[in-house]
């Protein structure tokens, strides 16, 4: 199978291309042009570097969310754009699922940190366990770091962790972990569209993905206007 | 600019505010399909467009939206010959869902990709319904985001006359209708409860802005009518929203074709255009086209639905762009704030 992986959920801008079970071309930018700026070109660099016919992908993978709202929507509609004209599907995989895959093989729990403002973080807990398989134990959400660490210190099983919100949230992690605990290096501590096409491949073959119109991000929160508007008819209601 | 002996058929693609639109048109005039998914019901929960869900309804519909208008103009993706999409101004989530949308497009498709300035959008509209019309005119852009008084030199060419110092039209519709508890959208509520109002009964200021000849300012005149309200609720004098609402209305009214028949004028042009959403209040429009008639000068206008935020007018200005040999790179960013007559 051919698959193209875009991620855009964060800082960095990566897009894969998998074919059967090679990563044929993979491209991360962790720069501060935008995605809208960055992210066509890297998808043109690869598809004309490894002298792809784009007729012959059979899906095309996102990191579907969560991640920076617009940066989730760059990707998406980029993505649904290309997969109107190719009549191909897409298939969502959630990041924090497919950043885990950036550590595949560890017998620590992964523990994936995106920043998330206001003091949260986008994360989840997962194994690899003695199939290769990725299991979950907290599924993707965003809450506070405090809990995050609860969790973790709940499970009580070492753990590595991962993603821009390591530079954030590190201090407060050293402090609040009772297990032992460590840190990805650079190279596998951000978003890569190649782990991402692997789990997306996985989906591909479960039946798990969209045609192009059906797909939006998954955003885990309502946006500030909705969630105030939710507040006051919950004071009101209250009253 | 190349001869070109064939059909030319551009897709547009706007997602500039809170309307998801796309459309085929024929040789830059003449509309094969014009589909608009607007997200209206939503935003009026809020008082007024909240960006972030615009952005989140774009990407719902943009793939339906895109589908419907290629289907209903009879036609696959590969008729198309370019697509156009809004680089800016406006909303810059919800700009960057239709320009990344349209780059994956175009580059799965292998079309070319024009970047369309919006403002230049409302004013082609002019050119869909009105065969005939051909630069140069003098045109008055105003809507709920822009307020711009434009002479249009050439096909893509344009000089800015004025433009307003704070508010716009629009948004002084929005924010009157709101004090006088006639809610969201401002424009055609205000227009609806003028007829039954005298547009003489309250003295609202006409701004004139001293830094520029055609520029506009609406804050002011909206402060006043805010003023007025609040001393006749302390005096306990009863406010007729219908009088209220005709005057701020004629006050507008009267800076605006002030402004448009001076520039008309001074550079004696013989056609003067309007365009964009406020292009469609009646007042504006018996005016302008009253004021353009008794000094000779032919009055065009769209109708309401090439007014509001449409498609059709992206794909007519792309198809002048096209023609011309503008071309957007892979790496098109929209521009929340993207000056007219550059290139995008």
């Amino acid at each position: 199978m051919k698959l193209l992986a875009v991620d855009t959920s964060g800082l960095v801008a990566s897009v894969a291309l998998l074919v059967d079970d090679r990563i044929l071309a993979e491209y991360s930018v962790d720069y501060k042009k935008t995605h809208s700026e960055t992210l066509m070109p890297m998808i043109n660099e690869i598809v004309h570097i490894t002298e792809l016919d784009l007729k012959e992908l059979d899906a095309i993978a996102i990191a579907g969310g969560p991640g920076s709202f617009t940066g989730l929507r760059i990707g998406s509609a980029t993505v649904k754009g290309m997969a109107e004209v190719l009549e191909i599907p897409i298939v969502s995989v959630p990041t924090v699922d497919a950043m885990a895959m950036n550590l595949w093989g560890t017998d620590d729990y992964i523990v994936p940190i995106m920043d998330a403002r206001r003091n949260q973080t986008y994360t989840g807990i997962y194994e690899i366990d003695r199939n290769g398989r990725l299991l979950t134990k907290l599924e993707q959400c965003a809450i506070s770091i405090e809990e995050l660490a609860e969790e973790i210190n709940r499970l009580g099983h070492p753990v590595i962790m991962l993603g821009d919100g390591v530079d954030r949230f590190m201090e407060n992690m050293d402090e609040l972990l009772k297990v032992e605990h460590r840190y990805a290096p650079a190279g596998m501590n951000r978003q890569r569209a190649a782990s991402l096409a692997r789990l997306a491949q996985q989906y591909y073959s479960e039946g798990k993905y969209t045609g192009a119109e059906e797909h939006t991000p998954v955003y885990l929160r309502k946006s500030q206007a909705e969630r105030e508007r939710e507040n006051k008819e919950c004071s009101k209601s209250a009253v | 600019m190349e001869v070109i002996n064939k059909d030319i058929y551009i897709l547009g693609i706007e997602s500039s505010c809170d309307e998801t639109a796309a459309s085929v048109v024929r040789n830059g005039r003449e509309v094969l399909s014009n589909v608009i998914s607007s997200q209206i019901d939503i935003h009026t929960l809020y008082g007024g467009v909240v960006p972030e869900i615009a952005s989140r309804k774009h990407i719902e519909k943009i793939n339906q939206v895109v589908r419907a208008a290629v289907e209903e103009a009879g036609m696959n993706i590969a008729d198309i010959d370019a697509i156009a999409v809004t680089a800016g101004p406006g909303l810059i989530g919800p700009l960057l869902t239709g320009v990344s949308f349209a780059k994956g497009m175009a580059f799965a498709s292998g079309k070319p990709l024009v970047g369309v300035h919006h403002i230049e959008g409302h004013i082609s509209a002019n050119y869909i319904e009105n065969k005939e019309l051909e630069p140069e005119f003098i045109c008055l852009v105003v809507s709920g985001g822009h307020t711009h008084l434009v002479r249009v030199v050439d096909y893509g060419k344009y000089e800015i006359l004025g433009a307003t110092q704070d508010d716009a039209a629009g948004e002084a519709f929005d924010k009157v209708a709101r004090a006088i508890g006639l809610g969201y959208p401002g424009g055609p509520k205000i227009d609806r409860v003028s007829k039954d109002g005298n547009p003489e009964a309250i003295k609202f200021p006409r701004a004139h802005v001293a830094a520029g000849e055609y520029d506009f300012s609406f804050s002011g005149l909206k402060s006043a009518v805010l003023n007025y309200l609040n001393s006749m609720e302390m005096k306990k004098e009863k406010i007729v929203t219908e009088d209220v609402a005709a005057s701020f209305q004629k006050a507008v009214v009267d800076v605006l074709v002030a402004n448009a028949m001076a520039a008309v004028k001074k550079y004696g042009e013989k056609k003067f255009a309007l365009a964009g959403g406020v292009a469609s209040n009646s007042a504006l429009r018996e005016a302008m086209e009253e004021e353009c008639r008794i000094r000779g000068i032919s009055f065009y206008r769209p109708s309401p639905v090439l007014c509001t935020d449409n498609a059709a007018m992206i794909a007519s200005a792309g198809y002048y762009d096209f023609i011309r040999g503008k071309r957007a790179g892979l790496d098109l960013n929209a521009k929340a704030n993207l000056k007219i007559g550059y290139s995008c």
